[in-house]
C-alpha cells in the first residue's frame, strides 16, 4: 500500500467535491494499492489538520452544519508550508486580478516540494508560465484539468492520448451557463433577459452574470488551453471576446430555420485567440445543448476529435481532479 | 475563382507542358486536365479541357500569355460564386442603411449578397437578420467577410460567422 498525503485548500463546492470522492472511492483505491490520506483542510475561515488523516465525513458534516471546516485558525498558506505531505489540491475560488490567494498557495507549494492540482483558473490565466517553471525546476507534477471543461478531460486528451499529434487548432463550449440560455432561447423562443433570470434562479448563472454572459470565463479558458497546448504565453488581453448578451431569440429562429444553431465558441486557431457567438450547423459535433460543455480539437494524424461532457458541478469537477491526483500517483518516484 | 478552359494544343511533343506552366506562373491552383491525345479537332489540333482557381484579376493576362505561346484558346467558363457562406447580423440593420450594407459586398465584383431574412420584432427593438453571401472563390469570401465584418463594426451590429475549423476540414 502506498499512502499519500493530501491538504484540501479551499472547501467550497469543488473541495468538498473531492472529499466526497476521496471516500466513496476508498474500496476502489486500496484495491490499487493506494492510500489517500487527507492532513489538511481549509476554507476562508480556518482549517482542520491532522497528520494521521481527517475523519472526512465528520468535517463535511461540520461544514454543513457551521458553515466552515474550521477548528484552528491556521491558513490554508500555513498547512502548505508547516505540514508534511504530498499533494496541495489547491480549490480556492478563481480571482482573475491578482490570482490571490491561489498564486500564493501553489507558489509556496512548489516551494515546499509539493505537487499541485488545481481547478483554479485565476493563477493559470495569469502566471502560467511561471508556475510550469517552477513545478519543473523543483521535479514536481503541475496538473490542472478541473480549470477547463469542468469533467471533460481536454488536457489529458491532448497531452497524453494525442501525444505525437501536433494539435492545428481548438474550438469548443466552456461556459455552461451562456450555453443553456442560447440552449433556452432558442428552443422556447424566450427572450435574454427573461432566459437569464430563469438561469439565475436554478443556480446556473450568478446573481452578477457578467464573468459568463460577456464572454469573460469563455476566454480565461481558452487562455490557458492556448498556454497549455500551444505554449503560447497568452493573457487574457490577447483574446478578442464578444458576448451573449445581444443576442434576439429572432436571431436564433433564423439560425434555426437554416439549420444552425448559435453557441458561444471559443477557438484557438492560427495563433488567434476568439471567443464569439457563432453558427454551428445543427449536426456538427460541437452543436451540444443544455449546460454540456464541448471541445473539439483538429490534430494532423488523428484528424479531428471531440468530447463533451459536464462542465461544471462539484462531483463532476472534482472527477478531474481525483484523475489528476492519480496521475500524480502512479508517475511520481516517492 | 474557378475557371474552366478548353485549349487546342498542336500535335507535336511539349505542347501540354507549355499550356500549363503558365498557370502556375500566375499562381493558378490546377484541379484537372483532361487531355483526349486520339480526339482531334477538325483542325488537326489536340483538345484539352483544365479546370483551375486563379485570382480574377490575372485571367486576362494568363489568356494572352496562352495565346502568345502558340496554345489556342477556345473557350473560357468561369464558375462564378462558387464559395458561400452564412452570417447573422443583430443590431439597427434598417435604420443603418441595409442597401448599403448589401451594396459594399455587390459592389465588389467577386460576391454578392443572394439570400436575405430580416425580422424585425418592434419598432424600438433590435432586428435581426440572415445573409448568405457566395463569392467565386474561398479567397474573395474571406476578404467579402472582411468587407462585412468592417462594416458590421462601423454600424455597431452584432456578426455572427460560422465556425472556422469547419472549413479547415476534418
Amino acid at each position: 500500500m502506498r499512502t499519500f498525503r493530501i491538504s484540501i485548500i479551499g472547501f467550497g463546492a469543488v473541495g468538498q467535491g473531492v472529499a466526497r470522492s476521496i471516500v466513496s472511492k476508498q474500496e476502489y483505491l486500496k484495491k490499487q494499492g493506494i492510500d489517500l490520506q487527507v492532513v489538511g483542510i481549509s476554507d476562508s475561515k480556518g482549517c482542520e489538520i491532522n497528520e494521521k488523516g481527517i475523519d472526512i465525513e465528520t468535517a463535511l458534516l461540520r461544514k454543513k452544519q457551521k458553515g466552515s471546516v474550521a477548528l484552528g485558525s491556521i491558513k490554508g498558506v500555513d498547512i502548505i508550508r508547516n505540514i508534511e505531505h504530498d499533494i496541495v489540491v489547491e480549490v480556492t475560488p478563481t480571482n482573475i486580478n491578482n490570482g490571490e490567494p491561489g498564486l500564493g498557495n501553489m507558489r509556496n507549494a512548489f516551494g515546499s516540494g509539493k505537487h499541485v492540482v488545481t481547478s483554479n483558473k485565476g493563477p493559470l490565466a495569469l502566471h502560467f508560465s511561471e508556475l510550469k517553471e517552477m513545478a519543473e525546476d523543483n521535479g514536481l507534477f503541475f496538473r490542472y484539468e478541473a480549470t477547463v471543461g469542468g469533467a471533460v478531460p481536454i488536457f489529458n486528451l491532448i497531452h497524453e492520448s494525442l501525444a505525437g499529434n501536433t494539435v492545428l487548432g481548438i474550438e469548443g463550449i466552456l461556459n455552461g451557463t451562456c450555453n443553456y440560455i442560447l440552449t433556452r432561447m432558442s428552443d422556447e423562443r424566450m427572450p435574454y433577459e427573461l432566459v437569464l433570470k430563469e438561469a439565475q434562479e436554478l443556480g446556473f448563472a450568478e446573481a452578477d452574470p457578467t464573468y459568463d454572459v460577456e464572454g469573460i470565463d469563455s476566454a480565461i479558458k481558452l487562455v490557458i488551453i492556448a498556454n497549455s497546448v500551444f505554449s503560447q504565453a497568452a493573457t487574457y488581453k490577447d483574446v478578442n471576446v464578444t458576448g451573449i448578451n445581444k443576442i434576439t431569440p429572432e436571431a436564433l429562429e433564423l439560425a434555426n430555420k437554416n439549420d444552425y444553431v448559435v453557441k458561444l465558441v471559443c477557438e484557438a486557431l492560427d495563433g488567434k485567440l476568439t471567443v464569439a457567438p457563432r453558427l454551428v450547423p445543427k449536426r456538427h459535433p460541437l452543436a451540444v445543448g443544455g449546460t454540456l460543455n464541448v471541445a473539439s480539437i483538429l490534430t494532423d494524424l488523428a484528424g479531428r476529435i471531440t468530447i463533451s461532457g459536464k462542465g461544471a458541478g462539484s462531483i463532476e469537477t472534482a472527477s478531474s481532479i481525483l484523475s489528476d491526483i492519480l496521475f500524480i500517483v502512479r508517475n511520481s518516484k516517492s | 475563382m474557378i475557371v474552366s478552359m478548353t485549349l487546342e494544343l498542336n500535335d507535336i511533343p511539349g505542347q501540354l507542358v507549355l499550356a500549363l506552366s503558365p498557370i502556375s506562373e500566375f499562381h493558378g491552383n490546377i484541379m484537372s486536365v483532361i487531355h483526349q491525345h486520339d480526339e482531334k479537332t477538325p483542325r488537326g489540333t489536340i483538345p484539352v479541357q483544365i479546370r483551375f482557381e486563379i485570382d480574377h484579376q490575372v485571367l486576362n493576362k494568363l489568356i494572352e500569355r496562352l495565346e502568345k505561346s502558340g496554345v489556342k484558346v477556345a473557350r473560357v467558363g468561369e464558375e462564378r460564386l462558387r464559395a458561400t457562406v452564412s452570417v447573422i447580423l443583430i443590431g439597427h440593420i434598417v435604420h443603418s442603411d441595409m442597401g448599403d450594407t448589401i451594396d459594399k459586398i455587390d459592389s465588389t465584383g467577386f460576391a454578392e449578397v443572394v439570400d436575405m431574412s430580416l425580422s424585425m420584432p418592434g419598432i424600438d427593438k433590435t432586428s435581426s437578420s440572415y445573409l448568405v453571401i457566395n463569392a467565386v472563390g474561398e479567397k474573395e469570401l474571406g476578404t467579402a467577410l472582411d468587407i462585412m465584418r468592417d462594416v458590421a463594426n462601423k454600424k455597431d451590429l452584432l456578426m455572427i460567422e460560422p465556425i472556422h475549423m469547419n472549413s479547415v476540414g476534418a
